[in-house]
This record gives structure tokens, sequence and C-alpha cells, in this order.
């Protein structure tokens, strides 16, 4: 953290150990206070009932009083696993989202980025259209696509169909998935773009136009020189994908309600911790939402935390 | 002609044809990039458009049928049917007080890690970022019945349940550590000598926070700021688990009643989604730049 070399060293020791002594009683207890409020808050708010939940989830329980809870073992699991169908369902959607995402609109994201990044002509306008989606909460997002996809709306509209005969594009299997993966890309898309983008500002523009000059072309500058120097965003952009890919779940909620005509674990987990009656089960699901991404949140805390771990 | 002459205008002409090339394929990628980007506005147009028109008109021509009537009808209603203003008063006594208390507690703990020696620090900044990255679904359901038997033992059972202050303080806990990670890293990078001077002229914690750091941090937690209103603005989910009645709920989690309710009109529940899209439309328009350095600054520190 600070730069102090050898020779400093025994200066800043002493420094140290003589600004913790002239501490006063005043300034301890305010140095408490800043750092005790929001430790409290946030400890017995996130982090117990983060644990809490994964101590239920290896339980029995109705929820009301604190003695009934019964050891369950890996019961809820179990349940979940073997005689829980919908669960399989929703891991594949979930499987499908991130595929999609990673393979598809992620890439695009960059891929906009890096182009708008040249400054071609109308630069603003299409980074300012990009971006716009991103700013919309997916409440009023849903709203907005529904307007296009209902029976009566414009894309039926446009197919020429009567409500009667029309494409069903929520309800109908075939469609709903990827019509649901479009409007979510339409997010993403923006999302991933504007944190490229950002990183693309640092990136030396000489390093680029050195590799124009020598010859390579687009693709090659792209792989070769930009895309290696970006290591440190493409991690973000990779554990944004993914994290997201695994919560989807307020556009599917507001276009399906909690009966969910699609799926998916965000919901699963929603419809069986949500209300009174909540069961174990639920925070089993919820466990094993949290565990499908630990992997990228500990990612990203070694990629954040390089520098203070040493 | 020396053979040397010959490969210099070989490589002048293979750069000139290089970068013909490029002049062409810029153009294409110019036209692809703006006929996406006309199709990416398309669908928040083609809202605004249907939000002007009655609904009648629809079902008697169709959608695409021509419009004979363009007006703010439908805006009138939503606001009074919809009961807009409810909802919108209820937005705003969430918002305000969670990012002004995010703000406050994330930079009082930015601070303190970043600017004394403990040895806790750097395992309280992991705490509060990886706290940040849970998932809300894991910590629900004990929430929860906390903030029953909170609600029990004082006595009022809305207390925190079904109170804006049960989902503001959700919101400050889960969003300080974001907060928190945003701040200490700009922190960071404000020179150690400012805090040292001031601990030099005898200036205690308080004054060494409030009159030195705090003027400093206003660039970052402007953009913060911004970020943190548009987030809980949009959030859907603790409106909806922590609130029962819906006259208390935020305008984003009340569209999903609405749309329900108003599904027979459907141009009026356009006009009720713009409306409900200004304020982050404002942020859009005009806090551009702090929304996006907000998100930024999260990202790409490193």
């Amino acid at each position: 953290m600070s730069s102090t070399t050898a020779v400093e060293k025994p200066q800043a020791k002493a420094k140290k150990a003589n600004r913790r002594r002239t501490f006063s009683k005043r300034d301890r207890f305010t140095l408490g206070v800043f750092i005790g409020v929001p430790t409290f808050l946030h400890v017995a708010l996130v982090w117990f009932p983060a644990v809490a939940t994964i101590y239920l989830s290896f339980t029995y329980w109705t929820g009301i009083h604190i003695g009934d809870i019964q050891w369950a073992g890996l019961a809820n699991y179990e349940n979940i696993f073997f005689n829980t169908p919908i669960f399989w369902d929703a891991l594949r959607v979930n499987v499908i989202w991130l595929v999609w995402f990673g393979a598809i609109a992620t890439p695009l994201g960059i891929l906009l980025a890096y182009q708008i990044d040249r400054e071609i002509r109308g630069s603003k306008f299409y980074q300012a259209a990009y971006y716009l989606p991103v700013v919309l909460s997916l409440a009023v997002i849903g709203i907005i696509w529904n307007f296009l996809l209902r029976p009566d709306g414009f894309v039926n509209g446009v197919l020429g169909l009567e409500i009667s005969e029309a494409v069903s594009f929520f309800g109908d299997d075939r469609y709903n998935i990827w019509v649901i993966l479009t409007m979510a890309s339409w997010r993403h898309i923006g999302y991933i773009m504007l944190l490229y983008l950002a990183g693309l500002k640092a990136v030396d523009a000489t390093l680029r136009e050195a590799a124009s000059i020598d010859g390579a072309t687009e693709w090659q500058t792209f792989r070769k020189v930009v895309f290696p120097a970006m290591a440190p965003v493409n991690i973000i952009v990779i554990v944004i994908t993914i994290i997201e890919s695994l919560r989807a779940f307020d556009m599917i909620y507001i276009i399906y309600g909690s009966s969910g005509g699609l799926p998916i674990l965000g919901v699963l987990v929603f419809q069986n911790i949500a209300g009174e009656g909540a069961s174990m089960k639920g925070a089993a699901y919820a466990v094993i939402l949290f565990l499908l991404s630990i992997v990228p949140i500990i990612t990203y805390l070694r990629q954040q935390f390089k520098e203070d771990m040493k | 002609m020396s053979v040397n002459e010959v490969n210099v205008n070989k490589e002048d002409l293979r750069l000139k044809r290089h970068k013909d090339a490029q002049k062409v394929k810029d153009r294409i990628i110019t036209i692809f990039i703006g006929v996406f980007a006309i199709a990416w506005l398309f669908p928040i147009a083609w809202t605004f458009y249907s939000s002007l028109r009655p609904y009648k008109e629809i079902r008697a021509g169709g959608v695409l049928s021509f419009p004979k009537e363009l007006n703010l009808d439908n805006y009138v209603n939503a606001i009074s049917r919809m009961e807009l203003p409810t909802y919108f008063t209820n937005t705003v006594l969430i918002t305000l007080p969670a990012v002004f208390l995010i703000l406050l507690l994330g930079s009082l703990m930015a601070f303190v890690v970043t600017r004394y020696s403990f040895k806790a620090n750097v395992a309280l900044l992991l705490l509060f970022t990886a706290g940040n990255l849970l998932p809300p679904q894991l910590v629900f359901i004990p929430v929860f019945k906390m903030y029953l038997a909170i609600g029990d033992a004082v006595g009022d059972r809305r207390f925190l349940y079904d109170s804006p202050l049960g989902v503001i303080l959700i919101h400050v806990a889960f969003q300080m550590g974001f907060a928190t990670f945003v701040l200490s890293s700009y922190m960071k990078t404000i020179p150690k000598e400012i805090s040292e001077s001031a601990l030099v002229d005898g200036a205690s914690v308080f004054t060494h926070y409030f009159r030195v750091m705090l003027p400093l941090l206003r660039p970052p937690l402007a953009s913060l700021g911004v970020l943190m209103t548009t987030w809980i603005y949009n959030d859907f989910f603790w409106a909806l688990v922590l609130m029962s009645t819906d006259s208390k709920r935020p305008i984003t989690s009340a569209l999903g009643r609405l749309q329900g309710e108003f599904v027979t009109d459907y141009n009026l529940l356009a006009a009720g989604a713009m409306i409900a899209a200004i304020p982050t439309l404002v942020v859009f328009f005009v806090l551009r730049k702090q929304f996006v350095s907000g998100l930024t600054l999260g990202a790409t520190k490193g």
C-alpha cells in the first residue's frame, strides 16, 4: 500500500506507533463509531443471515419458533436433486442463459466498445443508444418488450397475424427462452460496452497505431495487443456475465409472475422463500445459487485484492 | 532501378492497399453499428409512440394503423388511476435516506481502513466487498425472520417488515460494501501527506474526516450517489419480498401489479412505464458522466 523504501521504514514505523499512542479518548470513540456502525449493520444484515441460511438449509423448520428447528441432514438437497425435476429444467435454462451471454452478448458488447472507441463518425450517438437500456429497470424493460411481443403487439402486427392466430412469444416453449435472452441481451450488451469502453480509454492509443502501421489487421491488433492489455477488465466482464446469468430474476418475474412460465433458478428460490410459510427447501435453493456463483466471486476478489494480499 | 527501390515501392503499395481496405471496412462497420443503434432505440420509441395513442384505436385498426389522435391523455390517466404520485413518494422515502446512509457509512469505513493502519483493515475491506457480492436470496429468510422478531420486540410488527425502514436498512447493508470498496480505492490515490499534515496540526479524527477528507471525496461521492440512486430506484426484489402492503411499495415494484391490473388498457400501461422511467432517463441525459464513472470506478481499478 505505502511506497516507503527500506530506508524510510523505521521512521514510518515510529510515526505509526506515535500516531497510535496519541489517539485521545475522544478519537478512539470516534474511530469506534466510524468502524462499528457500518460493520455492525453489514454483519447483522448480510453475513449473519447468509451463514444462518446455510445452516437452515440442513434443517426442517416451519419458520415460526426457533425451538422447532430440526436437523434434516441433506434431506432438502436430496429432495431438490432427486424429486424436483423443475430444478433441472431451471438449471438448464440458466446454463443456456450463461452460454448465450458468454458466447454472444458479451462478445458483441466488447466488439461494439472496440469499434466505437475508434471514434467512427457518430460514435457519441451510438454509444448513447446502446447505453440507454442500461439505466432502465428490468421491470420497465419487461413492459417495453411485452409491448412489442404481445398478441396484439408490434411484431405480430408486422407478421400480419390476427390475435386469434398470433404467435405467443412468451407462452410458447419454442420461442420464450430466446425472446427472454434477446431482452436480457438488449441491456447486457450496453452494460458490457460501457465497462469495456472505459477500459479501452486507459489503453495507450499509440499501441494500436503502432500495430496498424506494422500492417497488423484489426483482428490481430485486437487479439494480440488490446485484449491482453485489458486483462483486469476482461476478468470483471467475465465475472459480471456469470453472476448476471445466474441471478436473472426481475425480468422473468415481471413477465410471468411468481408462477413462472419459464423455470429459472432465481424464480425457484423466490417461490420457495417468499411469504410466511417459507420452507427450508428455499434455503437449500439459495445455497445452491450461492455455490454456483462462488467461483466468479472469488475470482473477482482475487483480482481486486491482488496488491493488498502481498 | 535498384532492387531496394522496388521493395520500397512494393511496401508503399501494400500499405496503401491496406489503408484502402481498412477504409471500406470502416464504412461497413459504421453502417452496421448505426443500423443496430436504431434497432436498439426502437423498443423504447415504439412504447413512447404507443403511449400517445388511445388503446381503442389499436383495438379498432391494429397496431400499425395510422394514428388519428396523438395526445397525453394516457399520461394524465396513468398518473391518477395508477396512483403514481403515491408510489413515487414511496420511492423517494426509500431511495434518498438509503443513498445518504450508503455514502456516509461507506465513506467512514473507507476512510478508516485507508487512513489509519490497523491490522484488520484488509480483512474488513474484504468482508465488505465480498458481502456485496452475495446473492440477495441467500440472506432473505433470516432477515425476514429477524425483522418480524425485532418488530414483535418493539411492539410494532411492521416496524421493519413492510416498512420503508426495513428496505432502507437492507439496501444500506448490501450496497455499503460496494461504496466502501470504490471509495477506498479512490482514497488510496489521495496523497498521505494531506492526512499527515492534518495530524501534525493536531486535528481530531472527526475533523480529519469531515474537514479534510470529505471535501476531497466530492467527485467519487457524486458518481456513487448517481449510481446508487439508479440501482435502488430500479430494485425490484427487496421491496417485493420485504413489503406486503402494495400502497407502501416503490414505483418499480408496484409496476408488476399495475401490469396485471391494467392489462386491458395497454397504452395506459405504456404511459405508466414511461413515467416510471423518467428519473432514470434524467440520469441518462443529464448525469451520464457520473453514472458511467460510478460504474467503472468499481470495475476498472486494478
